[in-house]
């Protein structure tokens, strides 16, 4: 009995110092994961504050890395994401009426569901060849501010509609039921009670597509936004740059001189990202507490 | 009052119609994206044979000496790929596993959305990243290593996947029942023997689907490789050299005044095809396999 009582409290400490020492491995990890992370913002940071400045700001790009700024291409980001907002929101929040409110479960909306899944998972360069074929070329846009905004607009069409659709299933069917029993009609009940409640989700879930959009440089290079622009846009069919493209052209130049104002350009983005997200989890907040106090 | 009725009714009517369109507009889409694909590549093969698109080894449409074979294209958009893979499967698998079976709950909370900004970082700053911080810190233990290169956007790539393949695993793991972790603790197992052997395994079909949409989101990042990898197609498999994807080099036509209607052109859509097709076919398959679990467990 006593040589096996042995073993097994062999095999029990054994085991004991496998889940230990897994523990441990996973929170190593983690930790170098989010090191990574932090690795990644602290380069571009520590690269990119010298030469961020208010001539930066306002200056446009120029062939002396030392005098290059980024006034075109945030003004271009400015621009094409209101556009973007403009076309996509609309549309994607009535293609989430229609899908959770209208559509009866049928072979149509599990064809149209099955589809908009499939379109989150296109890779965003691909947009750019339709938005190239289509809106350059057959729509005779040339690469302006209303092409890069409609090849955007279709880019985030599928995230603006599965965030939709989730705060639209979010408010109570109980609701819908007792606004019909006042003897409201479907879209009297869909505009004055369902939308008003889900219109936190739905402003949240927008801005988020639209930081997910922002990021983009392959779509708007695949159709042929430039990447050197010395001017303001000064309309709907003027040629543009964002924010990305520019701090690709900028890493993409041999000078390294080039890449502080690229470094410099992260910064900026990232701010405005982080500005975003910000604006989306104070909105949310803010409409929350007030709609169900 | 009758009337009023009858045009309320019209309104709503009308309303009801705008928003089908406006779901009906996600089908256009992929009706466009399909139907300019292969318009586009179907004028490609008429100039170019299929056997040469897929068996030459060289891919070179820009320069006098023209080659059409995507080998090289394809070899480069593997190797970042699976370089991507190999950092990110381990790596994102021992997250889940730690996240859904061992952490305490509020580690669980603050680490998920951390994680999540790993995902929301723009592709070009991974780009920078992988350029101008990482292929440095390579070079100095493999001084071979070539300022563009395969190695180091892959291994970045994988960094930004992590998220995905961890959050994708642990909703898996997540839905296995309890039931099952408490029938295997009432059996004498541990905790690592129930993740190991009861969780992962039941779980193996979400981690599956996790695995193939992370593939497919390795094919089609572009700004990475754009930036880090070079732009030199070249079949090989040797990760310390500049290669090209199939992304980069749709990237790099697109940079040059390539004048539309000509050969040159049409190649891009030609790749995109490729890359459109693989990657749907993935997202396919990774999507049946997660309405797999789903009907099994709920």
């Amino acid at each position: 009995m006593r040589p096996q009582a042995a073993e097994l409290y062999r095999m029990l400490t054994l085991r004991h110092w496998t889940e230990r020492l897994f523990k441990i491995a996973a929170v190593a990890t983690l930790v170098i994961v989010l090191a990574t992370l932090a690795a990644l913002l602290l380069n571009a940071v520590t690269d990119g504050a010298g030469r961020l400045s208010w001539q930066f700001l306002t200056s446009f790009p120029s062939r002396k890395p030392e005098e290059a700024g980024i006034l075109a291409a945030l003004v271009g980001t400015t621009y094409l994401m209101i556009l973007t907002a403009v076309v996509a929101v609309p549309v994607g929040v009535g293609a989430a009426i229609y899908l959770e409110e209208y559509a009866k479960k049928g072979w149509f909306s599990r064809v149209v569901e099955v589809n908009i899944a499939n379109l989150a998972g296109v890779p965003s360069i691909i947009y750019g060849l339709l938005g190239l074929e289509l809106f350059v070329r057959a729509m005779g846009l040339d690469r302006s501010l209303l092409a890069g905004a409609l090849t955007m607009a279709l880019l985030v069409l599928p995230i603006i509609i599965i965030a939709g659709r989730e705060a639209l299933r979010a408010v109570p069917p109980s609701i819908r039921e007792a606004s019909y029993a006042l003897g409201a009609s479907r879209w009297q009940t869909i505009r004055y009670q369902v939308l008003s409640l889900a219109f936190p989700g739905i402003l949240t879930g927008s801005i988020l597509a639209l930081s997910r959009a922002i990021g983009e440089a392959a779509p708007l290079i695949t159709m042929g936004a430039l990447t050197y622009i010395a001017f303001l846009p000064d309309g709907l069919l003027a040629p543009f740059t964002v924010l990305p493209i520019q701090i690709f052209n900028w890493v993409s130049r041999p000078q390294k001189g080039f890449f502080a104002a690229a470094a410099a350009g992260i910064i900026v983005l990232l701010v405005v990202l982080l500005l975003m997200n910000a604006l989306a989890v104070y909105l949310r907040q803010r409409y929350q507490r007030r709609l169900y106090l | 009052m009758l009337l009023r009725a009858r045009r309320k009714r019209v309104g709503e009517r009308a309303l009801q119609f705008s928003f089908f369109l406006c779901g009906a507009l996600s089908l256009l889409t992929t009706f466009g994206i399909v139907a300019v694909l292969i318009f586009e590549t179907v004028e490609f093969f008429a100039e170019v044979s299929l056997l040469e698109f897929l068996t030459d080894t060289q891919w070179t449409p820009l320069f006098a000496q023209k080659h059409f074979g995507i080998l090289p294209l394809l070899s480069g958009t593997f190797l970042t790929s699976a370089i991507a893979i190999l950092v990110a499967m381990p790596v994102g698998l021992v997250c889940a596993i730690y996240l859904s079976e061992f952490a305490p709950e509020p580690v669980r909370r603050k680490t998920k959305p951390v994680l999540e900004v790993l995902a929301g970082i723009p592709t070009v700053v991974y780009g920078y990243f992988a350029l101008l911080f990482v292929t440095p810190l390579l070079q100095t233990f493999v001084p071979s290593l070539s300022g563009f290169n395969a190695l180091a956007p892959g291994m970045v790539m994988g960094i930004m996947i992590i998220p995905l393949i961890s959050s994708l695993s642990e909703d898996a793991m997540y839905a296995v029942p309890q039931s099952l972790r408490e029938a295997a603790h009432a059996l004498g197992a541990s905790r690592l023997q129930v993740a190991l052997r009861v969780v992962v395994p039941a779980a193996f079909s979400g981690i599956a689907a996790a695995f193939l949409l992370a593939v497919s989101r390795a094919i089609g990042e572009t700004m990475i490789v754009a930036i880090a990898a070079g732009q030199q197609p070249r079949l090989t498999l040797n990760p310390l050299v500049p290669v090209e994807t199939m992304t980069a080099y749709i990237v790099q036509v697109s940079l040059g005044d390539t004048p539309t209607g000509t050969l040159e052109y049409r190649t891009i859509f030609a790749v995109g095809t490729m890359l459109f097709f693989s990657t749907l076919i993935l997202n396919l398959f990774s999507r049946s396999l997660r309405e797999r679990i789903r009907e099994r467990y709920e």
